[in-house]
């Protein structure tokens, strides 16, 4: 191979021998597809009508993907490939163990539900100005991020995700759409910055981004220094997730833009966020975790408890919503808190543990928000109106709607036997199993007020006739049926999407089987490492 | 018994919601007959379980049990305490989905009511079925959902929203602490079946004991709040703004028993205890007496019977509190003959309110030759009511006095409670069956008759019922209650019930205290007018209750909430960034100097000798040579320009300098490369800057106050600082450079490049490569969408409010859109960056 024999003489073993198996190229595939299909539509710029199927065939090839790499996952552990064929950890890895494949899965199947969404309100500029080839470079980094094996290559991909957010978030070019981006990228952009300094100083004290090399050779580290390091780690991605207090991004934002978007946003974007804290302070650096472990109980429970009376307070319908999506942050944020404490050994509690619910209420929240966020699309094109006292009426008005709407309020506040319940309950248990009483308290304060918030949200805009005070009793006359165009893209892929919710929340156990894999594989990273080939510690 | 009959139990929760998913459709279908052909499914339900009776009372129980998630099964479990319930909720259900039918005859959503009753009503199979706790939550939690629905049937008033939400932040509350309690019992037990802890002697001896009291006061937060014990009973009478079937059905017969159930059900496990002997007792009294005597006030018959309702629980729950078998088998006797006489009595209340347009007692009078049926039916149940010779009641009353002769004062007490309880609630029923049907005629909103079969079959056949159960007690007892109070007890009851026909058994100091009760009642009733008017004085001095408390604190709730998230998130995008600063250098300085710190904090407090470590600080810095220094002068230099130039342009060009300083450096360090690419970015990022500044109009110069200069400067040095702390103790240790030395190793070697960067770039890390290229791909259609799409106006009716918008008519009248916009701009205001 070599052309000079003075370099053959000390030449460390380079590459992987023998091509990478064709079963493996499912690792990619989810992100090669859709950042080479925004590629095309881009090229295809001229072509409006074309944009929209392309991009469907694309997310739907995503999607099988997505699903053989989870069921092989779930089969025989995860699966690792490096670029190029360069020995792990000299090239980039990527790695997927259940948690990333789970996660994978649930936003690329998200993503065609959107995109069927954004066909019932989209205008022709915003086709022809990318809207498409930003979903598709979105889902590319969605997923590089959950399937990347590299600490470094995971900042890539934060940044393609957040640039190409930034590109839906401005897309419309109304002014409250600027201004919620202005802040948007501002946290963002200092956020994704904080976890790049993060990773230069990881770096420096480990020589290695490969994350299966950095779990193997944390344990050498200087536990000071890497405390540092973690915190640093711990604030970039809690921006990124939205946890209490630095999240005043995503109230300020996610409201702005067409409500296809923001769904897209509430669901994926703050659980990349909660993925790349789990897989960096549980799985890599599980002892720093635990120094932090007060820290981040504090920050689990004060978004717990201040998010949902955001959602109280609020008189925007998708505003409200935010809030409930930081607040369903704070049960992830419990969850990774109380990942490794010692459990009681009891046999009835959960294997998965905190990260398991962690896990599962992720999906959860990814599917229950999304759909929430699509339902508060339809129920704002019904009443021509963004402000929740003036809603109302809509209980008569539309019975599909009405449904949609209870059955996604109950599902956020976790009552059963809707979705939002498994994985409350996996939590509570594992936090009762580890006499973590503090964060039980606050994960069952915050269903409470999230049921009230949201039943509050259904009293007055479905059961009220009429606006706030003293016209409540007046029909609402500013009512509008849903169009043939709204009810075809927009009201069926949500009922489609709340009928998956109904579904896994009475038969969870599949989900909830996933969910146990990647908690373990999380807490117990040694097939991750096997599978990017460096068992047995550095070389 | 086969696993089909186990399928058959599952049924019995499970047919009623694939039934209310039909409902709407029949009710289309068959309209005013909809009650008819939807009350045979819990009719079915009921003669299933009928048939069930002997071999649950006689053998054993029935179970089912199918796995559902992560070591939950969903498992069912029937024995004697179950099947009482499952004969009350499915042969109650039966009249009170026919009664709807007639009752909301016509009414435009009398589909979905249908479905919310039936899946209430497999909500309530479904919980008193159930094997596991988690199956038991999850059916109880339903409950809770479809009473919140129901309650808010009658969606325009703001009384019904209010009372739908009061029950749903209530008994939802209480869920909530009864999850934990459940799941920590789960624990202790070593199984979530309820089966396997009844099963399970000596729970909590030794190392569970400490358990026992946070367990028994969670479940009991759960239990109170479901059966609207004092003080969270104020949500019951106003759930009463539902349909009177529903007030009937959930609030009176069914649901609300769902508390005492589960009390009963557990009684085996975490009865038999102090705590257990004082709190039930306790509050069940109080609750008992808060009930009956609120019950005289109220001239609204539905609240009069509510509040007796409320009473009554609270008499179940002294019972279980008591726990003996007297006790027990007096509670289930109460409790059956409650459900027959208190359904009946609302269905009566419910017709009179349909047929004459009002439900005040005192406009009622004398509609006994309009209204026979209804008539007989009302004197049937408050004979029951009163627990009369040879009703049920009557027996029930007998076993509760049999709890006096253990003289106990304790017991003494309870017995002369449930007296004073039984003898006004006695008054409430009297009342109920006299005042309207008899006395004077007087005119009402709507010319009285009788109702419609629907309307009158339910309330007749459950007092028929009340009557005939006591008439044949003996083998009611053993088919029925001495099963159930079996489970109740946990242990075989030897003592059998007695017809008062067989005089062997007749106890004459019971029958006295029957009397006294009879004789109270009836003393309070020939008064009730002066007696309500009383308590109604009473009750516009003593104004205050939960129930305002509850107002209370829903607006103070509110006005937190409001106050919290307008703190937390003013809008202003530069106080944001400000907290992230603080926090990045909390982050940097926090674990690299907390510890030392704190340990030098206690060596201080503790008067020992510190001996903290702090992390190196300036080492190093006397290796750098003179041109070096030179250098760090320079970048310092700008860096004092950048904060103290007037005008923000000098301040751009200052912070120039300072990255052209730094640049140097790498190029000192042999860096060419990164050298130039600071260069370039510098460069640029002047002259970007600088171009924006200057067509944007922003302010040419810092209109900061001093004190927000010191602030910022403040946190700028502290974040820098971390920063800086936090690479020095990075490089104090040996830098790990296999990563290097294997580029250096194989980049010409096998990758056939003589540029170590080069090769990283397009070959060790060419993905890097490929992202980034998609980011400044991405940045490019972002910025041409920025630049291209600048006059956008509201759209579609997203995103901002405006008169209405559907998918294709973005055509507006231009006063609309001004005025959409306008209204916009002043709601973003709030939520306006100032930077």
């Amino acid at each position: 191979m070599a052309e000079t024999a003075g370099y053959n003489i000390d030449l460390p073993p380079a590459m992987i021998e023998g091509a990478t198996a064709i079963a493996d190229w499912t690792l990619v595939w989810p992100v090669a597809l859709p950042l080479f299909g925004a590629a095309v539509l881009l090229m295809a710029r001229k072509h409006p009508h074309v944009q929209a199927p392309l991009a469907l065939a694309v997310i739907a090839a995503v999607i099988a993907s997505c699903v053989t790499l989870m069921l092989r996952i779930a089969d025989t552990g995860p699966v690792a490939m490096t670029m190029g064929n360069w020995l792990p950890p000299f090239g980039i890895s990527f790695t997927a163990d259940m948690l990333s494949a789970l996660f994978a899965v649930t936003s690329s199947v998200l993503a065609l539900v959107v995109l069927l969404f954004a066909q019932s309100e989209i205008e022709p500029r915003e086709v022809r100005y990318g809207f498409h080839q930003f979903l598709l470079l979105l889902l590319a980094g969605i997923n590089g991020s959950f399937l990347t094996g590299d600490l470094f290559n995971l900042y890539v991909w934060f940044e393609v995700m957040l640039i190409a957010s930034f590109g839906l978030l401005v897309i419309g070019g109304r002014r409250i759409q600027l201004d919620g981006a202005v802040k948007y990228g501002f946290l963002n952009f200092i956020g994704t910055t904080i976890f790049l300094m993060a990773v230069g100083l990881l770096y420096g004290t480990l020589g290695t981004l490969n994350m299966a090399d950095i779990a193997v050779n944390a344990s050498r580290a200087d536990p000071t220094t890497l405390t540092a390091i973690a915190a640093l780690f711990l604030l970039g991605f809690g921006i990124k997730a939205a946890a209490f207090p630095v999240n005043a991004w995503l109230p300020a934002s996610y409201h702005t833009p067409d409500p296809a978007v923001s769904a897209l946003f509430a669901g994926l974007l703050t659980k990349v966020g909660v993925y790349a804290l789990i897989r960096v302070l549980v799985a890599l650096l599980p002892a720093m975790r635990i120094e932090l472990d007060m820290v981040i109980a504090i920050l689990a429970i004060g978004t717990l408890l201040l998010a949902p009376l955001g959602a109280l307070a609020e008189t925007n319908l998708r505003r409200a919503l935010g809030f409930i999506v930081i607040g369903g942050i704070g049960a992830m944020f419990a969850g990774i808190a109380m990942s490794v404490t010692t459990s009681s050994g009891n046999a009835l509690a959960g294997e998965g543990g905190g990260i398991g619910g962690a896990a599962v209420y992720a999906v959860h929240s990814m599917m229950t928000m999304t759909a929430f966020y699509l339902t508060a699309g339809l129920v704002e094109r019904m009443t021509g109106t963004t402000d929740t006292r003036y809603m109302g009426g809509l209980y008569g008005a539309n019975a599909p709607v009405s449904i949609l709407f209870i059955v996604l309020a109950f599902s956020a506040s976790g009552l059963p036997p809707f979705l939002g319940f498994w994985p409350k309950l996996t939590l509570v248990r594992a936090g009762l199993d580890a006499a973590e009483y503090w964060l039980v308290a606050a994960l069952l304060v915050n269903a409470f007020l999230t049921t009230i918030a949201c039943a509050r949200l259904w009293s007055h805009i479905f059961w009220r006739n009429g606006r706030e005070a003293d016209q409540t009793e007046q029909p609402n006359d500013r009512l509008k049926p849903l169009s043939a165009r709204a009810l075809r893209w927009g009201l069926a892929p949500t009922i489609v999407l709340v009928l998956a919710i109904v579904g896994l929340g009475l038969w969870p156990s599949a989900l909830i089987e996933y969910g146990r894999l990647a908690g373990v594989g999380i807490t117990a990273p040694d097939a991750y490492i096997e599978a990017v080939g460096l068992a047995g510690g550095a070389q | 018994m086969a696993s089909d009959q186990d399928f058959s139990l599952l049924l019995t929760a499970l047919a009623p919601f694939l039934a209310a998913f039909v409902a709407p459709l029949v009710v289309r279908f068959v309209g005013r007959y909809a009650g008819w052909v939807l009350g045979i499914v819990p009719a079915a339900i009921f003669i299933y379980l009928a048939g069930l009776t002997g071999f649950v009372s006689d053998v054993r129980p029935l179970a089912a049990a199918y796995p559902w998630a992560d070591g939950f099964e969903f498992s069912f479990y029937l024995d004697g305490l179950s099947l009482v319930f499952g004969l009350l909720i499915s042969g109650i259900g039966t009249f009170i989905v026919i009664y709807s039918g007639g009752y909301l005859a016509g009414h435009p959503h009398l589909g979905r009511f249908m479905s919310f009753i039936l899946m209430f009503m497999g909500s309530m199979m479904g919980l008193v079925m159930s094997d596991s706790v988690i199956t038991l939550f999850v059916f109880w939690e339903l409950t809770s959902i479809t009473s919140f629905l129901l309650i808010g049937f009658d969606h325009a008033r703001q009384a019904s929203r209010r009372a739908a939400m009061q029950a749903l932040v209530i008994t939802g509350g209480g869920g909530l602490a009864l999850l934990a309690g459940l799941i920590l019992l789960g624990y202790t037990a070593g199984s979530w079946n309820v089966s396997d802890m009844l099963n399970a002697p000596g729970l909590f001896e030794g190392d569970a004991a400490g358990l026992y009291l946070p367990i028994l006061l969670l479940v009991l937060a759960g239990a109170f709040t479901k059966s609207a014990q004092v003080p969270f009973h104020f949500w019951l009478p106003n759930a009463m703004e539902a349909p009177t079937p529903v007030s009937a059905y959930l609030h009176s017969a069914t649901m609300v028993k769902a508390g005492v159930y589960l009390l009963a059900r557990l009684h085996p496990v975490l009865g038999d205890t102090v705590e257990w002997n004082t709190i039930l007792p306790v509050f069940g009294g109080v609750t008992l007496l808060t009930g009956s005597i609120l019950a005289l006030r109220q001239t609204d018959m539905k609240q009069m019977l509510a509040y007796t309702t409320m009473g009554s629980l609270g008499m179940l729950v002294m019972l279980i509190g008591v726990g003996t078998e007297a006790a027990m088998l007096g509670a289930i006797l109460f409790l059956i003959a409650h459900s027959f006489y208190k359904g009946g009595l609302f269905m009566i209340v419910g017709t009179l309110d349909h047929e004459t347009g009002t439900r005040d007692i005192t406009r009622l009078s004398g509609l006994f030759s309009k209204m026979p049926v209804s008539g007989v039916s009302a004197i049937l149940a408050a004979v029951a009511m009163a627990g009369f010779l040879f009703t049920v009641g009557f027996y029930g009353k007998e076993e509760i006095y049999k709890i006096i002769t253990s003289g106990n004062p304790m017991d003494v007490l309870v017995v002369l409670v449930a007296i004073v309880g039984n003898a006004l609630m006695l008054v409430v029923g009297v009342a109920i069956a006299v005042k309207p049907f008899f006395g004077p005629a007087i005119e009402t909103p709507l010319s009285p008759h009788e109702g419609p079969p629907s309307l009158i079959v339910g309330s007749l056949i459950l007092g028929i019922l009340g009557i005939g159960g006591g008439l044949m007690v003996v083998e009611f007892g053993d088919y029925f209650a001495i099963p159930a109070a079996q489970a109740m007890l946990g242990e075989t009851i030897e003592g059998h019930l007695h017809s008062l026909l067989d005089f062997a058994y007749l106890n004459w100091a019971l029958l006295t205290l029957s009397a006294i009760t009879w004789g109270l009642g009836l003393f309070v009733f020939f008064f009730l007018d002066q007696t309500r008017a009383l308590l109604r004085r009473v009750a516009e001095v003593w104004r205050w209750g939960p129930d305002q408390g509850f107002d209370q604190a829903m607006f103070g709730l509110l006005r937190g909430s409001a106050r919290v998230t307008h703190f937390l998130h003013h809008g202003r995008l530069e106080l944001y960034l400000i907290l992230i600063f603080v926090l990045l250098a909390a982050a940097t300085i926090g674990p690299l100097y907390g510890p030392p710190i704190l340990a030098d904090l206690a060596a201080f407090f503790t008067g020992t000798e510190s001996q903290a470590l702090y992390p190196l600080m300036w080492f190093g810095l006397s290796e750098l040579t003179f041109y070096e220094w030179a250098i760090i002068l320079i970048a310092l230099l700008g860096l004092l320009a950048v904060v103290i130039g007037r005008t923000r342009l000098v301040a751009i060009v200052s912070l120039g300098i300072q990255g052209f300083a730094v640049a140097l450096i790498f190029m000192l360090f042999g860096a060419p490369d990164l050298s130039f690419t600071q260069f370039m970015v510098e460069t640029l990022s002047v002259v970007i800057l600088a171009l924006v500044m200057t067509r944007l109009h922003l302010d040419q110069r810092d209109s900061r106050v001093l004190e927000e200069v010191v602030r910022d400067g403040g946190i700028a040095v502290l974040a820098g600082l971390g920063m800086t702390m936090a690479i020095l103790s990075v490089l104090s240790h040996p830098l790990d450079l296999r990563l290097s030395e294997f580029f250096e190793q194989t980049s010409v070697a096998v990758a056939h490049g003589h540029n170590i960067v080069n090769v990283i770039l397009v070959d060790y890390r060419a993905l890097d490569t490929l992202g980034e290229i998609s980011v400044v791909m991405t940045a490019g259609i972002a910025i041409l969408a920025l630049i291209r799409i600048r006059t956008g106006g509201p759209k579609l009716g997203i995103g901002v409010p405006k008169k209405a918008g559907t998918g294709g008519s973005s055509r507006k009248s231009a006063s609309a859109r001004k005025s959409a916009s306008t209204r916009s701009k002043s709601r973003a205001k709030s939520g306006k960056a100032t930077a």
